[in-house]
């Protein structure tokens, strides 16, 4: 098996366009398990950890370029106060080891519709940076994903970075699992509001094939949150944006849970997020 | 250090198929299944020798010529060179090329934290981790934290505080401790359970382990 180290990021994408069949590798939490077990045999690897374009992050009105390589623990430590969504994600995903090693553009490539970075990528309406030799495209979050462990991404192509615009208001995460660390979530949940457009976001995860935002819950929540008078929320809207977030989900019964209790705990999950991310609100 | 004069007394499995012209695929296989711990043994099964023959034959017929490189690994502050299949776990290269066994294969999958090692400082997974990658890096295992006969406070406060019952994820534990100080000098109490999560105990020693953690915490 070849292995290539490319120093740049051009290198990375001659490589890349060169030997479409090289396996990209930058934390190597999910790449390393496949070899470990021999369920992979890429013929050749592309590891991106030695490219110096793609660590860290940087910050252009108002939206924050997460470079490809940056770790979950980069991202909580720098970035919890314009991302906190994100990083909220970020400090459930697996271990402090996988996070040390983790990344979020490895979490698109591998996308599991059980990824954490998924639901605050898709509630913050995030761009992902895809470039080839043949040159580079944005797409929105939303079109990256196309089924379960299946992405936009081109054979001859990567990501460089992930575009996450700064916090305009207050945005939370919440996930079910079986324990408080190393778990893949049963389902999770995010919501970002927009204080400036009153404008709401959510995402879900392992609530279908892809990660996807519930648009109706969306719709009908910033229609209907007293923005301007900053009212204690009304149960009935809470609830009524519960339903429509489970409405939005098409769940598999699994080994981690049934298709019904998923819905069910989506609804939970949307209602409580919501109420804390109001109560932000209205106190800020 | 015993651990490391038993095993220079053996050829590692890996070297012995090498030299024969094996494949590096022969040796990957190879390499998991004489390495790996109950997790990696079990799943791989008869499967894993399945796969094994078949690709001996495949290599039999191509012989392409074992996809090997040779690095430089600065281990515990010595530089070690050696030759190594390219897709190599640091955890293979440690346990079989350069002899210290000290890091321990649990699950193989990254879930059990037994081969946590520091890289420049940081807590890091060898088995998730490829040899290549880590060339100019700072590596430490578990046999590099004494100081002579001088344990690491976090070994001496493990021994003191009882940190372990049969002892096959202590390393990790100790190793993961480490790092974990080394991040937060002054990690209060509450926090020490959720920074240790990537650490698995099948003892339960949790609260021997937590107790050690707190006792060594403002001592390194
Ligand atoms: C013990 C354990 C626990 C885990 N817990 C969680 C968890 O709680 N939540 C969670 O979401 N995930 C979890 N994971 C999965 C994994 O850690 C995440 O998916 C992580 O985000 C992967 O990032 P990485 O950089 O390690 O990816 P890699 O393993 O390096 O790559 C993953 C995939 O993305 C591709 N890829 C990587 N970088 C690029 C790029 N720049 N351009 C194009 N393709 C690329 C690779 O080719 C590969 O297909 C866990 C894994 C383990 C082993």
């Amino acid at each position: 098996m070849e292995f290539y180290r490319p120093t740049s990021w051009r290198e990375a994408l001659e490589i890349r366009a060169a030997q479409p069949d090289a396996l990209p590798i930058t934390g190597g939490t999910d790449v390393m398990v496949e070899l470990n077990f021999d369920r992979a045999r890429p013929a050749a690897l592309l590891d991106l950890t030695g490219v110096p374009e793609i660590t860290g992050w940087s910050e252009r009105e108002g939206q924050i370029q997460i470079g490809a390589s940056m770790s979950y623990t980069a991202i909580i430590a720098e970035l919890a106060d314009r991302l906190p969504c994100l990083a909220l994600a970020a400090r459930t995903v697996g271990s402090p080891q996988i996070r040390n090693r983790g990344t979020a553009a490895g979490n698109l490539g591998a996308g599991s519709p059980a990824g954490d970075s998924h639901p605050p990528l898709l509630a913050t309406g995030a761009k992902v940076h895809l470039e080839s030799v043949r040159g580079s495209r944005e797409l929105s979050i939303d079109q990256f994903y196309l089924g379960v462990k299946r992405t936009a991404l081109e054979p001859d192509e990567l990501i460089r970075s992930i575009e996450v615009p700064a916090a305009r208001g207050p945005q939370q995460f919440a996930k079910i699992g079986t324990r408080n660390a190393m778990v893949i979530a049963v389902c999770s949940f995010a919501i970002a509001l927009d204080a400036g457009s009153r404008t709401v976001g959510t995402g879900l995860g392992s609530a279908a094939p892809t990660p996807r935002q519930a648009t109706d819950a969306q719709d009908f929540l910033a229609e209907a949150l007293p923005w301007a008078d900053r009212d204690p929320l009304a149960e009935e809207l809470a609830n009524r944006f519960g339903e429509l977030v489970a409405a939005a989900a098409v769940p598999i019964d699994d080994v981690r849970g049934s298709a019904r209790y998923r819905r069910h705990a989506l609804a939970v999950l949307a209602r409580r997020t919501l109420g804390w991310a109001w109560e932000e609100y209205r106190c800020a | 250090m015993r651990s490391r004069r038993k095993f220079e007394g053996r050829q590692p499995v890996s070297e012995q198929r090498e030299q024969i012209g094996a494949s590096r695929r022969t040796f990957l296989v190879g390499g998991l299944s004489a390495g790996a711990g109950l997790a990696g043994a079990t799943m791989l099964g008869g499967s894993g020798t399945a796969v094994a023959s078949q690709s001996t034959e495949l290599a039999a017929a191509a012989a392409p010529p074992p996809d090997t490189r040779k690095i430089t690994l600065t281990v515990n502050g010595q530089a070690r060179t050696t030759d190594v299949d390219t897709r190599a776990s640091l955890l293979d290269v440690l346990r079989e090329r350069i002899g210290l066994t000290g890091t321990k294969k649990g699950c193989n999958q990254g879930a059990c934290g037994a081969c946590t090692i520091l890289v420049d400082g940081d807590r890091t997974l060898a088995c998730l981790t490829l040899a290549a990658r880590y060339e100019q890096r700072e590596i430490t295992t578990i046999e590099g934290l004494a100081e002579g006969n001088r344990l690491h406070p976090v070994q001496q406060a493990f021994i003191e505080r009882d940190g372990f019952q049969c002892g096959f994820c202590t390393s990790g534990q100790i190793v993961s401790a480490v790092g974990l100080l080394n991040e937060r000098p002054d990690v209060p109490d509450a926090e020490i359970p959720e920074l240790m999560s990537g650490n698995l105990c099948r003892c339960a020693a949790y609260p021997n382990i937590t107790a050690a953690i707190r006792d060594a915490r403002g001592e390194g």
